[in-house]
């Protein structure tokens, strides 16, 4: 039972930073139409600043300059996207975030080089015992962290003109700009607040238990995207909850790996695919993919 | 700004100055990609206050002109690539944006409403466009449209997409009125509706007039369209080929023929005869004049 307990909250932990990752993926996806595969090296890139600098200037305003760091070169992602390429398609766009995300992981991987950077973060190797429960303080403040700042985003994807734009826009981009929604600024707008997002999520993901930030991180970013697809891609509760069953599926599939042994070892990284596609086999648009809601 | 080039263009310049609230557009020429060209030289004048229809067949390009005024041409890989559209005096050019703050609305084909958003927040997205922010006018806003439409009222909280084609047609004009226009732009709202429903939102349409919107109004329905309209225009192959009074043009000839349904009995040419071979002869010479129509060409359907 404790070990359940430990699991359950390591899940929830990890599910939180999943979530911070795959809801930027989503709301890229939404304003834009593109799946953006630098998202990877955008989290590499708001981690690493973070990880440069909370040595001179704090934790906190490290992290923040990381975010706005990330956010502005993801938002230069989309400039070169709609200046520089007016009018290419979708696809193309697509393709175009995979040159990005090589071009920016070499560099990095050339920064970063061997080494584990740490973030200067506050937790530590820290952890609270409630009763025979052991957590990591790290994991606990990601969690509340997540639900503080998924919290604001929905409330702002809610109620906000942004956010009305940004559904607007998704919804029919053509009936969106005749309500005279700038339809770049929305789009701009989405990836920078994608890329604050995976700056944050860096932080926690090299925080405690993991060694600290090294050049796989962006690789974990993809254990966000079966999160996004199980969500159904264009739904951002959707995004939520399958990055929260994708972190438990996860943190069962570590924390049983001896009795799960029969099924060989590193099935934990494996997991979280299983569960995506045995969801697409049964909802092909993802538990919470665009239904058609018209009646003609 | 740049000397006029032409006499025309001179000529519209010193017009637009003194006409308020009036949409001018002048020898428009469009194409999409390099080689489909829409619109070859259209000229239009919706003056203030009034009701001006555009009537054509399937790709005679009325959905074009209504996408260069409204500004939305880019999204379609459209250009515009002589001749100019203005409102107000103001210059538009082709930013969507733009022309909803300069009070010119449109209301697209098949209305376009957001069908997983509620009522109330595609009549907030409507207002969007607008300059203000303030909460009051956007109240002030909503009750106008629901006091217009009292059937989105009842429906505010309801996901828009389920319900039924009128009032979803209520709703993209509820929708575009939001922002207040001072020239909608309407395209085919009659489009899939039940007689009745038409009835209605003619009726919705003459009210909106009523209270000093001027109307472009663009539809396939000739008999709804001429009834509501001051003018109209019939666009064929992308050119004006008839224009007038409404009144006019719902007596001449080729319009009851082709638009209204009714037979054609006249001893001039052969009404059976090859289409192609009937336009050639007509279009070199004009058979049918009336008061107050210009231009008048055989009407090829």
């Amino acid at each position: 039972m404790i070990k359940l307990t430990e699991t359950v909250l390591n899940g929830l932990a990890l599910g939180s930073v999943y979530a911070l990752i795959a809801l930027g993926f989503v709301v890229i996806f939404k304003a834009s139409g593109v799946m953006n595969f630098a998202h990877g090296s955008l989290l590499l890139f708001g981690g690493y600043v973070t990880a440069r600098l909370h040595d001179a200037i704090g934790f906190i305003p490290a992290v923040l300059v990381g975010a706005a760091l990330a956010a502005a070169l993801a938002g230069l992602v989309q400039l070169l996207a709609t200046r520089g390429l007016r009018g290419a398609e979708i696809h193309t766009l697509t393709i175009l975030t995979i040159g990005v995300d090589v071009l920016l992981s070499t560099e990095l991987n050339r920064q970063v080089g061997a080494d584990y950077l740490t973030m200067g973060d506050p937790w530590g190797a820290d952890v609270t015992r409630l009763g025979s429960i052991t957590v990591a303080d790290a994991r606990i403040a990601s969690i509340a962290v997540a639900i503080i700042v998924i919290g604001a985003f929905f409330a702002a994807f809610r109620w906000s003109r942004w956010g009305l734009s940004m559904r607007s826009a998704a919804a029919d981009p053509e009936a969106a700009a005749l309500m005279g929604i700038r339809l770049d600024r929305v789009r701009l707008i989405a990836w920078c607040v994608a890329g604050a997002l995976a700056a944050l999520a860096a932080v926690f993901l090299a925080a405690f238990p993991a060694p600290g930030l090294d050049r796989t991180t962006s690789q974990i970013a993809l254990s966000a995207f079966p999160a996004a697809i199980l969500g159904g891609m264009d739904s951002a509760v959707g995004a939520l909850i399958g990055s929260l069953v994708i972190g438990l599926t996860a943190a069962m599939a570590a924390g049983y790996q001896n009795e799960l042994s029969v099924l060989g070892a590193g099935f934990s990284d494996v997991a979280p695919y299983l569960v995506m596609v045995l969801v697409l086999l049964v909802r092909p648009t993802g538990l919470f993919g665009s239904k058609e809601l018209t009646r003609v | 700004m740049s000397p006029p080039e032409t006499e025309a263009e001179a000529e519209a310049e010193t017009q637009v100055e003194t006409e308020a609230g009036t949409l001018r557009v002048c020898d428009l020429h469009v194409s999409y990609g390099r080689s489909v060209q829409a619109l070859h030289g259209v000229s239009l004048t919706v003056p203030q206050g009034r009701i001006v229809a555009v009537l054509g067949s399937n790709g005679a390009g009325k959905s074009t002109l209504l996408r260069a005024v409204s500004g939305t041409l880019a999204l379609h890989r459209g250009t515009v690539e002589r001749g100019t559209v203005h409102f107000d005096g103001v210059r538009l050019s082709g930013d969507a944006a733009r022309s909803v703050a300069a009070g010119v609305v449109q209301v697209p084909e098949g209305r376009r409403i957001f069908g997983a958003l509620s009522v109330e927040d595609n009549l907030r997205a409507g207002f969007l466009g607008s300059a203000s922010r303030s909460r009051a006018e956007l109240r002030a806003a909503r009750e106008r449209v629901f006091a217009q439409f009292p059937v989105l009222a009842e429906r505010r909280r309801q996901a828009a997409g389920l319900m039924s084609g009128g009032e979803q047609q209520m709703l993209a004009m509820g929708r575009a009125l939001m922002a207040a226009p001072r020239l909608l732009l309407l395209d085919e709202p009659s489009l899939g509706l039940a007689p009745l429903m038409v009835q209605r939102i003619a009726e919705i349409i003459r009210e909106i007039n009523a209270q000093g919107t001027s109307i472009l109004l663009v539809e396939q329905n000739a008999a709804m369209a001429l009834e509501l309209s001051d003018r109209a225009s019939v666009l064929d192959v992308g050119q004006v080929r008839l224009e007038g009074a409404s009144a006019d043009l719902a007596a001449a000839d080729e319009v009851r023929r082709l638009y209204l349904g009714e037979t054609y009995e006249t001893g001039c040419g052969a009404p059976d005869a090859d289409g192609d071979a009937a336009y050639a002869t007509a279009a070199s010479a004009p058979s049918v004049t009336g008061p107050g129509l210009t231009e008048l060409g055989r009407w090829n359907g």
